[in-house]
């Protein structure tokens, strides 16, 4: 199962290795990670999604609480959380599919934030479900380029 | 003050009696220091893997830190295998490197190596020091880290310029504060109160003790345990030590090559009390048909969490120091007698004791037996790997913690004799004896001149088998005997004589350990007879000096019972060779 991993650390050189060490040594697998300083710029936030059973998602957490530069780590999924990715694709267009494209860029609340005449540059905001079901529909029409965020999330309340 | 001298006075704060390494230009700062400290010893091997074995052999005898100095690129890289070996059976070690210049790092420098990012995950933490100010706080956490929770190395890379940096008003921290760990060492009560009921509910109740027990020192409270409820006690490897072995209750050691009566009763009990243990694929075999009728009762002391639950699920965890765990269980647990099951177990023993062929013969297993009697088991012994590693294992019988000292995780040969000159600079009045392998003692030879030069009596006995033994002893039984690459003698015809066409002058064993002891001011005997054991073993006790003894030994002996890699207690090859 997916699991969306949120870490706390210290906001240190050496420690995204470490974490990333961990995952790469032990072969667990990193769908996503995504690491930024938080409100507290000594402190950095990860969020690491990753996938596996009960047992070495256990491992994962242990081991990550385990590090000595790791201050705190949830594990999400367990949580009511909220979850978002930005994702921007760069889309083939021409004069003919342009109209759909930004039809559906607007039916998704998606923005489009680079316009040439053979591509249009597609920014959208959202959870899992929303990005990967835009992307989808993009590839209908070519997807030239895509770059992803990778997913952060937060607690609600 | 000075980068190079606060290290110093650092160890000197830490109560470091002793350092062991190597000079190089990235450290020249503090060894400039190091040999003006009072209090400091600093012993000079031959090689850094060297250094780092002796420094965990230290270690594991005295429960202190070892500490290891070297220099960068080479000097640095050289102390990984013995990094990895301390950070696999939790040794708590701290290791300062050199390093290139700050200014140059990154540049491919003389000598430079990302030291910190090779030793990342062979280390339980690692620091590259850019600044002085931070050098004082570095070196207090390093001791405090490699030292708490479950120990284990920690490397401080160490540039020069910070060696030479000044840092005015330098006080050495008095006190850690580190908000991100926090080592667990009180078991919590609810799971305490929990593992007494499992306990008291039991009727085949079995321990099974790790190097976890050696190291918080809970081989008292293991005892009070077993006895209190009629547990028998079997250990691992590194556990050897933990629970007396002359004792009635003893099962000795389990897994791959432990006892049959252990690894039947594994099998057979209904509760298991795992302390300081990690359910090592060398103990348990084929998981899933691991101790298959304790599944529901299993409880698991560590002060690791991550140890917990990694491989065999258990029923009650507790995190905390085995020790002070014990404790607290002791505080509740009412006593119970387990006289069916104690009856059972005595019975297994007397079936199925360990046994090799006793004939005219100078068997491996009849010296290990013979090093026993004539110490009365008050040595410490090391050892290498291999066959050699698990005779030493049977055949002499530790009763005591920290006196059985061997490279089980990691399985590094060549750390024996390394680790037996770090026991005798802590020991200096003890016999400490490494049981060595002839490919293993070769591994690291070079630090007879260590020993020899700073006068440390250390008791080499080479259970020479002219093999890689143990690999020998898995082809011979998974891959039809086909001897590839583990001969280590000359080839010979059926009356003994090389066939290999070489000089005259080559001796028939390469090398000629005797001879070589000698090289380097060592004693050193050939033991071809067994009626020569003991003598030699008395002659080499006496000389107070370091002493080769070779053994020339059954050269297809096996090491017996074994279970298979992967396979499980059904499949045990008992019998005798
Ligand atoms: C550094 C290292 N290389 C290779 C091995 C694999 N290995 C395990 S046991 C062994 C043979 C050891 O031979 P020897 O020291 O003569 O011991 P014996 O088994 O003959 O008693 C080898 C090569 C190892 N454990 N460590
Ligand atoms: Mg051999």
């Amino acid at each position: 199962m997916e699991h969306v991993i949120s870490c706390l650390v210290e906001n240190k050189s050496g420690v995204l290795s470490r974490v990333a060490g961990l995952f790469s040594g032990r072969g667990y697998n990193i769908d996503t990670l995504c690491v930024a300083p938080t409100q507290d710029a000594n402190v950095s936030r990860m969020t690491i999604v990753c996938r596996g059973d009960d047992r070495i998602i256990e491992q994962i957490t242990k081991q990550l609480n385990k590090l000595i530069d790791v201050i705190k780590v949830i594990d999400m999924t367990a949580e009511e959380h909220v979850e978002r990715e930005l994702v921007l694709i760069k889309v083939a267009c021409t004069a003919a599919t342009r109209a759909d494209i930004i039809q559906l860029v607007n039916v998704f609340r998606a923005r489009i934030i680079d316009v040439d005449l053979k591509t249009l540059t597609v920014e959208v905001v959202g959870d899992a479900r929303k990005v990967e079901a835009l992307i989808e529909l993009m590839r209908s029409f070519g997807i030239r380029e895509l770059v992803r965020t990778g997913r952060v999330a937060i607690l609600r309340g | 003050m000075r980068g190079a001298q606060i290290v110093v006075d650092a160890l000197e704060r830490e109560g470091v009696e002793v350092v062991f390494g190597y000079p190089g230009g990235a450290v020249l700062d503090i060894f400039d220091q190091i040999n003006r400290s009072k209090k400091v010893r600093f012993i000079l091997t031959r090689h850094e893997q060297g250094a780092t074995h002796m420094a965990d052999g230290y270690a594991r005898t005295t429960g202190k830190p070892g500490v290891v100095l070297v220099t960068s690129g080479p000097g640095a890289t050289n102390t990984i295998t013995g990094l990895a070996t301390a950070y696999m059976d939790s040794v708590p070690m701290v290791c300062i490197s050199g390093q290139v210049p700050t200014a140059v790092i990154g540049n491919d420098a003389f000598q430079e190596a990302d030291t910190s990012g090779i030793s990342r995950p062979v280390t339980k933490h690692n620091y590259l020091v850019k600044t002085v100010a931070e050098l004082p706080r570095v070196l207090k956490e390093a001791f405090y880290i490699a030292n708490s929770g479950r120990p284990g190395p920690v490397l401080i890379d160490l540039p020069k310029d910070v060696q030479q940096a000044v840092l005015k008003d330098y006080s050495y921290p008095k006190k850690i504060e580190m908000t991100t760990y926090k080592p667990t060492y009180e078991g919590n009560p609810r799971q305490i109160k929990r593992a007494a009921e499992v306990i008291e509910k039991a009727t085949r109740p079995l321990l099974y003790c790790g190097g976890g027990v050696v190291r918080a020192l809970a081989h008292e409270e293991v005892l009070a345990l077993a006895e209190r409820c009629e547990i028998p006690v079997t250990t691992t490897l590194l556990g050897l030590g933990s629970f007396p072995e002359t004792h009635p209750l003893s099962l000795h050691m389990l897994g791959m090559h432990g006892t049959q009566y252990a690894n039947h009763a594994m099998h057979e009990c209904d509760c298991l009390i795992a302390v300081g243990a990690r359910f090592d694929d060398r103990v348990t075999g084929k998981l899933a048909e691991f101790a298959p009728n304790c599944r529901a009762n299993i409880i698991h002391i560590d002060i690791d969490p991550t140890s917990i639950s990694k491989n065999v699920p258990v029923t009650v965890p507790i995190v905390g120091d085995c020790k002070r765990v014990l404790t607290q269980l002791l505080e509740v647990i009412k006593p119970k007698k387990h006289s069916e099951w104690l009856a059972q177990v005595a019975e297994w023993k007397k079936q199925y004791p360990l046994r090799y062929k006793k004939d005219d013969e100078l068997r491996p297993q009849f010296v290990v037996e013979k090093i026993y009697e004539v110490t009365k088991g008050e040595a410490i012994i090391t050892t290498e790997v291999g066959q050699n590693q698990m005779w030493a294992a049977h055949y002499y019988l530790y009763t005591k913690p920290r006196t059985f000292v061997s490279s089980g995780g990691l399985g590094t040969m060549g750390y024996g004799f390394p680790a037996a000159i770090g026991a005798q600079v802590a020991h200096p009045d003890k016999i400490v004896i490494d049981i060595a392998g002839d490919g293993s003692i070769q591994m690291n030879i070079q630090e007879t001149a260590t020993a020899v030069l700073n006068n440390l009596p250390v008791i080499v006995c080479i259970l020479n088998n002219r093999y890689l033994g143990m690999v020998r002893q898995w082809q011979e039984m998974f891959y039809g005997r086909n001897y590839s690459a583990v001969d280590l003698g000359r080839p010979m015809d059926e009356k003994g004589r090389p066939t290999d066409g070489l000089p005259d002058d080559v001796p028939p064993y390469v090398p000629d350990f005797v001879k070589l002891a000698e090289a380097y001011g060592a004693l050193g005997r050939r033991i071809t007879r067994k009626e020569d054991v003991v003598p030699a073993i008395e002659w080499a006790i006496k000389a107070r000096r370091p002493v080769f003894l070779e053994f020339l030994v059954t050269r297809e002996e096996n090491v017996f019972p074994m279970i298979p890699a992967g396979a499980s207690v059904k499949q045990m090859i008992g019998g005798l060779t």
